[in-house]
């Protein structure tokens, strides 16, 4: 039997933690790592007759991604209770949002840069604000099984954005999720960090399959526990596969069975059914009492518009048309994220060719703070000094691998430009030094000289290698230069 | 006058004089609780030894010439429903039975603010669902003028506090009549103020759309200085309202002449004759004083009970959820239960901790907030609450107060409707709408029936216009004396 030609067809459920101090209801800190119930209070911990207050920072974030999601920020949102009974929800319900989202109907654009699949919008249905609710560790030791609950992160504000189920490949999916956690981070909406969970996915995943009778679906599965952006991509081909093998052993489609929820298993890499929660059909949505609606003025959306910034698109834009750099360039630069951008900007704005600054950022930068495990906030050479090496770099006063000694010595002894260079025993060569260099060359190296005359001119680089050893500052093609000259005239 | 018939008012001026030291208030209030109450049943528990630590620590205060709040030496009850730090707050549930808050209610601070002495909390219906006080799983409250009924409810230890001169001021909450039909039955003066006019934090929820906070009294005079006490606004409830709180006391002494009061005519049929009577009685009493009478309609408030018995079990389904024995409160492990673990453990916690009646709220709340469901009933009951919210507003624009009956009968005996809940909640006719609209309304002694059994009347008005509500009903008590009439505990 031929393999039927199929389409695969996902949209991802993405809550990511927004960036705030405070909780989504109470003044209580939302610091990660803290130990366990320690940021708790009445509010978080659904103690009897305490009210949830609006963090109004949230809510202009969750605003705030809206917009630059290209989404509509209706003029009314509401809150509503999501009701249902688990450990690590202290009040029975979850404070979200159910029919008037904060923002709806927007997209997102994304795109390969290798061109491997074409440019397109992924639709986002809405994007929400909701409370995240507590921790449940599971301690199984001694064999006594026992669970414990932390509230810390209880009431930590979510933003919930639903994308139609527009990607056609697990890589269109991993890609909408790398530009959305730019695109997030840019804002400073949120960090995205997946390991302290402040950006989580579900997938929504099933085949559209050409068959002989016309076309059909496949069971809609939800895959979870998925902890990377490689796993998402890992999960999402096998669960293709799956559903492709499942299909043709029993023929199931869409509406044949319930909708199943599946785990990711990291170590296995195959997804496997998830047990459901407890109580899971009917949520019983209604508005919450307690919280009030909120409707926007034009001047507060205004003020929240002011606040956007530039999207990644649009600095990957301006880097290729402005700068100049490739598309990947421009690409590799915006994926490490806004402060590198700042960092760039600064480096461009001390005169340094825009092509320098990206070969020195991508080859040195990036790798000098991968090995030193830093970001580019904590980068102990700032984009000035950087600037005024490259700067000596482009005058030709420094080769690029001297160049690159001395940036060496800038980051791991914090010395400036001239104490790394002078440290390093880098001074200019005059031309006498060098004249004088030349000659001695010249007269230890007779047959040197006879073979270039004869036309090896390649015999030459014997003596560009002594000159370094005799004078490490010497500028190779000076000296280069000088020799040819030397001979030619003698 | 002995102490013990003294108006919060009058105390007051008695400590701050120095004519009678705050003890001496104190212990006699609380010899006359700790005598009489073990057959009236009023309170959960009598804070002796801090209420007399208290008087003596107000003594100093005043011996030391600082200045004095408005409540300074006056005795107060608290219905078991407002977190106090370090107190327990049961609402006189077994699940709460020994819950100690760890945080204070916004009204509870705002009268120690004031100097207020709290010397104990009354028992209620469980949760504040009934209208009898024969609900709460911790004790009977019996009404003073005659101990073999019931004092009303949900507030029944609170009105029975009052009306048993235990103190003369009780703070209560009324959800759908729950200050006023007590009020009624004990023959004193209770208000439930404007939505948002108390701030609802610390107060354990029933349905928090229609809970407030509010006084029972003697006198309208000391509604009117506990109001003052209770009400503005709070930052940690988003629905108290962001309005000045005008000097009730003062606006006692206006004449009230051209004042427009719509009698609910419609509200006077099938009435008990002694009602009836005191309600006609009361309009001419105020016509006669130079208020202009005219009847008015509330057309759909007829509707009013069928709507409250939608909305509030609705939301108390959802408020109630928290009490899963996870956290706080009585937990009962799920060997006592078919289902063990988790479920088992929730589904025993709540068998043993909620009584009948707040099992029966719930399910009705969960049924009715059910997909499927959700339409029929808690959405058309929304919709019959603005049409009864249109009716208030129509009404008001006619008149200023309106004047009808709190309850259809006097209060009855103990277990005589226990089995006929739908009887009981038609008890609450006259008072629900005001909940569901949030408007003001006070329910005043007018009459005795011919067993001798107090009857009250209501008033009505507009929304934070508790001013004039206090001025009538105050003229209506200086022209009557049916509030001065004591019950003689036998």
């Amino acid at each position: 039997m031929n393999m039927a030609s199929f389409r695969t067809v996902i949209g991802l459920e993405v809550h990511v933690q927004l960036k705030t101090r405070t909780k989504l209801f109470c003044r209580c800190s939302t610091r990660f790592g803290a130990p366990p119930n320690t940021q708790v209070c009445p509010v978080c911990t659904g103690m009897p007759g305490a009210l949830p207050k609006l963090n109004r920072r949230a809510l202009e974030l969750a605003v705030l991604a809206g917009m630059a999601l290209h989404c509509e920020i209706p003029r009314f949102t509401k809150w509503d209770r999501k009701n249902y009974f688990y450990p690590d929800l202290p009040k029975g319900y979850q404070i979200s949002q159910y029919d008037l989202p904060v923002s709806q109907n927007g997209y997102l654009e994304i795109g390969d840069d290798q061109g491997r699949f074409a440019s397109k919008r992924v639709g986002i249905i809405r994007a929400h604000l909701e409370e995240d609710a507590g921790k449940s560790m599971h301690d199984e030791a001694a064999g006594v099984a026992e669970s414990r609950i932390d509230l810390n992160r209880t009431g930590t504000p979510l933003l919930e954005i639903v994308s139609r189920p527009d990607m056609a490949s697990a890589r269109e999916a991993k890609a909408y999720l790398t530009e959305l956690k730019l695109l997030l981070e840019y804002l400073g909406v949120s960090d995205c960090n997946m390991q302290e969970g402040s950006l989580r996915v579900d997938a929504n995943v099933n085949l559209h399959i050409d068959t002989d009778s016309g076309t059909i679906a496949t069971p809609i599965v939800e895959v979870k526990n998925m902890n990377s952006f490689r796993a998402v991509e890992r999960a999402l081909e096998f669960e293709a596969r799956r559903q492709y093998d499942q299909w043709r052993q029993t023929g199931e489609r869409l509406g044949d069975v319930p909708k199943q929820t599946r785990g990711w298993d990291d170590q296995r890499e195959v997804t496997v059914p998830q047990r459901e929660k407890e109580e899971s059909s009917d949520y019983r949505y209604f508005p919450d009492p307690d919280l009030v609606p909120v409707v926007w003025s034009d001047a507060e959306l205004a003020a929240i518009r002011q606040r956007l910034g530039a999207s990644p698109r649009e600095v990957r834009s301006r880097l290729i048309q402005e700068a100049g750099l490739s598309a990947y360039d421009a690409g590799v630069l915006v994926q490490q994220g806004p402060a590198m951008i700042a960092y760039w900007d600064a480096v461009i704005a001390e005169g340094v060719s825009p092509k320098r600054a990206a070969n020195w950022l991508q080859q040195d930068i990036l790798r000098l703070l991968k090995e030193r495990s830093e970001s580019i906030d904590e980068f102990p050479v700032s984009a000035e000094q950087l600037a005024e090496l490259l700067r000596q770099v482009e005058s030709g006063k420094l080769n690029t691998t001297r160049g690159r000694e001395v940036l060496t010595v800038m980051v791991e002894e914090g010395r400036d430009l001239v104490s790394s260079m002078e440290s390093l025993g880098i001074r200019e060569v005059d031309a006498s030094e060098l004249e004088t260099l030349c000659r001695e060359l010249l007269q230890k190296n007779p047959s040197v000289v006879e073979d270039v005359r004869a036309g090896k001119v390649k015999a030459i680089g014997a003596l560009i290698g002594q000159a370094r050893k005799l004078n490490p500052n010497a500028d190779p093609g000076a000296v280069r230069n000088l020799l040819m000259e030397m001979v030619n005239r003698s | 006058m002995s102490l013990t018939r003294s108006s919060a008012i009058e105390l007051n001026r008695l400590f701050v004089s120095g004519e009678v030291s705050a003890r001496e208030i104190v212990q006699t209030y609380l010899e006359r609780a700790e005598q009489w109450d073990r057959r009236v049943g009023a309170f959960l528990e009598l804070y002796r030894d801090e209420a007399l630590a208290r008087a003596d620590e107000l003594q100093r205060k005043r011996d030391s010439g600082a200045e004095l709040g408005a409540l300074a030496g006056v005795p107060i009850s608290v219905k078991d429903v407002l977190c106090h730090r370090g107190h327990v707050t049961s609402c006189a549930s077994k699940m709460l039975q020994r819950f100690e808050s760890p945080y204070t209610a916004t009204a509870i601070e705002r009268l120690l603010a004031d100097d207020a002495i709290l010397i104990g909390r009354t028992n209620m219906d469980e949760f504040a669902m009934g209208g009898s006080t024969e609900n709460s799983a911790l004790g009977t409250t019996r009404n003073p003028w005659d101990l073999d009924r019931v004092p009303g409810g949900s507030s029944g230890g609170a009105a029975a506090s009052v009306s048993a001169d235990f103190c003369p001021i009780a703070i209560g909450s009324d959800t759908g009549g729950s200050i006023r039909q007590p009020a009624a039955y004990c023959g004193v003066s209770g208000l439930k103020p404007t939505y948002g006019r108390v701030s609802r934090y610390g107060l354990v929820a029933f349905a928090s759309s229609l809970d407030q906070v509010g006084p029972l009294a003697r006198s309208v005079g000391d509604l009117a200085v506990a109001l003052r006490s209770l009400a503005g606004y709070d930052g940690r409830d988003s629905t108290s309202a962001p309005r000045e709180v005008p000097d009730y006391a003062a606006s006692l002494e206006e004449a009230m002449a051209g004042v427009r009061i719509g009698l609910l005519e419609e509200q006077l049929s099938q009435l008990h004759p002694a009602i009836r009577d005191a309600v006609t009685g009361a309009a001419e009493t105020l016509a006669s004083l130079g208020a202009v009478v005219e009847p008015v309609a509330l057309p759909h408030a007829e509707y009013g009970v069928a709507t409250y018995y939608l909305i509030a079990p609705s939301e108390a389904s959802s408020n109630l959820a928290r009490y899963d024995g996870v956290r706080y409160g009585l937990r009962v492990e799920a060997a006592d239960h078919a289902e063990g673990g988790l479920v088992g453990m929730y589904g025993a916690t709540r068998s043993r901790g909620f009584g009948p009646e707040v099992k029966r709220r719930i399910m009705l709340g969960t049924y009715a907030l059910s997909a499927g469901y959700y339409d029929a009933y808690y959405l058309k009951a929304l919709k019959a609450r603005r049409l009864i919210q249109d009716d208030y507003r129509r009404a008001f624009e006619r008149v200023d107060l309106l004047l009808g009956p709190t309850t259809p009968s006097p209060a009855f005996r103990l277990g005589e409707l226990t089995d006929d809940p739908l009887e009981l909640y038609l008890q609450d006719l006259f008072t629900v709408t005001a909940n569901l609209a949030g408007v003001p309304a006070l329910s005043v002694p007018a009459g005795l029936t011919e067993e001798g059994l107090p009857v009250g009347i209501q008033l009505q008005a507009r929304p934070f216009d508790e001013a004039r509500l206090l001025q009538v009903a105050g003229r209506y008590q200086a022209a009557t004396d049916w509030h001065t009439r004591r019950p003689r505990i036998a």
